[in-house]
């Protein structure tokens, strides 16, 4: 839907249109490399989802994109912005500062697989935080913005619960509006649905389709790949530290080029 | 006169029980505003302890490394006589009384809650330590992905949730601690132990006045199981986790009599 924006002349870096540009990210754990070499370009209101086999890096690459992983080479920007990095007055890249990694996080929503919502708070103070602690919002603000954000993913009706009084979908719909409070550019998601019961999978998909819909940029690692059929401008495939493959969904699932793709398809349809 | 002091005297131990002299009260509201004040200043160290051991510095975590060392291999009461005697002999430093705004701190009760808040600390940076480290890793990562500095993070979400986990040792600690004070007589402190040996030795009645004495260590302890119960039970609803209704009374009778909990051989 938003591939239309002119990817291919607007690919220079900082570029308006490109919300991510990960570029030759290498990553090792000690002696193991987990990513060898990946790039990937996500330009404004795309959706791209990452499928691929376990172990394979997308958790890795995800979490290179906001700096909770640092690359060991390659670099990433977000928006414009080299993540985890600034230039010296020499032009030289140097680290920055956790003040600067901070507020470059700010715009880039993240949503874990086993939501991390906070225990102590309930799902309005788990959505108010952010924009309290980190935009200095006034706490009736925060509140009106909360409970908007609730209202979207359809929970406004339990802003007073406790996470423990939630199920597992209603606590990641109130993980993505914590992230949706910070008015995110992008919104990553790892496997959001992969620790859910099934007849609850569908509640946090509709909420991602409508983000989708309104043209929110995310970058979704997810093995459902009927949904990734609906909502993906793009599929990337995943192996062994590497993008073996990125198209269409079309493409990609209907007449995957890579013999890897075949038989990850095989296993997961 | 021999003879009639090796009975018990049941009026004296009455008398003394509900109409305790003002000395005698005197000692008991010493030992408990030392232990309070105490036990603050050590969750405070304790805390700044705990973060220095988690530091990225390394100096800094040697620093807090050795503090803890030290505190917790020594005894109290030698710390104690360190503190307060050991000081002034050598003139390092020489505790004068000091009064503000018309309540005199004695000279001897200033060594005492320092001491026993830098030893309470040494213990209270472990409790903190583990408390900090059972907070889910995800809790923080949640925070900084909302764009906290690690600092918010901590400060905000990782902090208040590792008091859940706090509480119940640290409420531990401050048992041990008001019955630790006994030893602060040493130094002279005007504690409950100091005035009743004080009452004692005047009156012949050691047998009446100590087990007087006993008994108010014992209500201030459980007093303390009390608050302790209702503190964790307060902590839980503030996660929406109500608590399996169990009676007040078998929560206290656990916590007076489950060998874990007493803290025994723990302190000099
Ligand atoms: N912090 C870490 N320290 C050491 N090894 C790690 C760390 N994080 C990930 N790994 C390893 O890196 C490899 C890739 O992990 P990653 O989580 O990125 O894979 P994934 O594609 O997300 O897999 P899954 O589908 O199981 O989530 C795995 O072998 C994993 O054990
Ligand atoms: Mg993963």
């Amino acid at each position: 839907m938003a591939l239309s924006n002119s990817f291919e002349e607007s690919s220079t870096i900082g570029d308006a249109g490109l919300i991510v540009h990960a570029h030759d990210i290498h990553k090792s754990f000690g002696s193991l490399e987990v990513l060898k070499g990946v790039s990937l370009d996500v330009v404004r209101g795309e959706v791209v989802v990452l499928i691929g086999p376990s172990g394979s890096g997308k958790t890795t690459f995800l979490r290179c994109i906001n700096h909770f992983e640092k690359p060991d080479v390659g670099f990433v920007q977000v928006n414009g912005h080299l993540i985890g990095s600034k230039l010296d007055r020499g032009g030289q890249r140097v680290d920055a500062s956790a003040r600067e990694v901070a507020t470059q996080r700010a715009e880039i929503g993240f949503v874990f697989q086993h939501f991390n919502l906070f225990p102590n708070r309930t799902a309005m103070e788990n959505v108010m935080l952010g924009p309290i602690k980190v935009q200095k919002m006034s706490k009736e603000k925060a509140r009106t913005l909360a409970l908007a954000q609730l209202e979207k993913v359809g929970l406004s009706s339990k802003a007073d619960r406790y996470p423990a009084q939630l199920s597992g979908g209603q606590k990641q719909r109130v993980a993505i509006a914590r992230s949706l409070a910070m008015s995110p550019a992008l919104m990553l998601f790892d496997e959001p649905t992969s620790a859910l019961d099934p007849e609850v999978i569908g509640e946090v998909l509709t909420v991602i389709r409508d983000l989708a819909n309104e043209g929110m940029t995310m970058v979704i690692v997810s093995h459902e790949i009927g949904f990734a059929r609906e909502v993906a401008d793009r599929v990337a495939m995943f192996d062994d530290g590497q993008i073996v493959e990125i198209g269409t969904p079309q493409q990609l699932f209907d007449t995957p080029s890579q013999a890897r793709t075949k038989s990850f398809l095989s296993k997961v349809l | 006169m021999l003879i009639s002091t090796l009975q018990f005297d049941t009026s004296f131990f009455w008398h003394e029980l509900f109409g305790p002299s003002s000395a005698f009260l005197g000692g008991l509201w010493r030992t408990v505003y030392i232990s309070i004040i105490a036990q603050l200043l050590a969750v405070v160290i304790g805390l700044l302890v705990a973060l220095a051991r988690r530091s990225t510095l390394r100096i800094l975590r040697g620093v807090a490394g050795a503090y803890v060392w030290v505190l917790r291999g020594t005894p109290l009461l030698v710390q104690l006589v360190i503190v307060y005697d050991g000081l002034a002999a050598t003139d390092i430093y020489r505790f004068q009384d000091v009064t503000v705004l018309g309540v005199t701190i004695l000279a001897s009760v200033q060594a005492a809650i320092l001491t026993l808040a830098l030893n309470e600390s040494a213990y209270m940076s472990e409790i903190i330590r583990a408390g900090l480290a059972a907070v889910d890793v995800g809790q923080n990562e949640a925070a900084l992905s909302v764009g906290m500095t690690p600092t918010q993070a901590m400060r905000y979400v990782v902090v208040p949730q590792a008091m859940r986990f706090v509480i119940p040792p640290l409420g531990n600690d401050f048992n041990a601690m008001m019955k630790s004070t006994s030893v602060l007589s040493v130094i002279g402190v005007p504690e409950l132990f100091l005035i009743t040996q004080e009452i004692s030795s005047s009156t012949f009645h050691t047998f009446e006045i100590f087990m007087d004495a006993a008994l108010y260590y014992l209500a201030l302890t459980t007093i303390w199981a009390f608050v302790q119960t209702w503190l964790e039970a307060k902590i839980d609803r503030s996660w929406g986790i109500e608590r399996a209704q169990r009676s007040w009374w078998a929560s206290i009778r656990e916590r007076f009599q489950d060998p874990k909990t007493l803290g025994i051989g723990r302190r000099a």
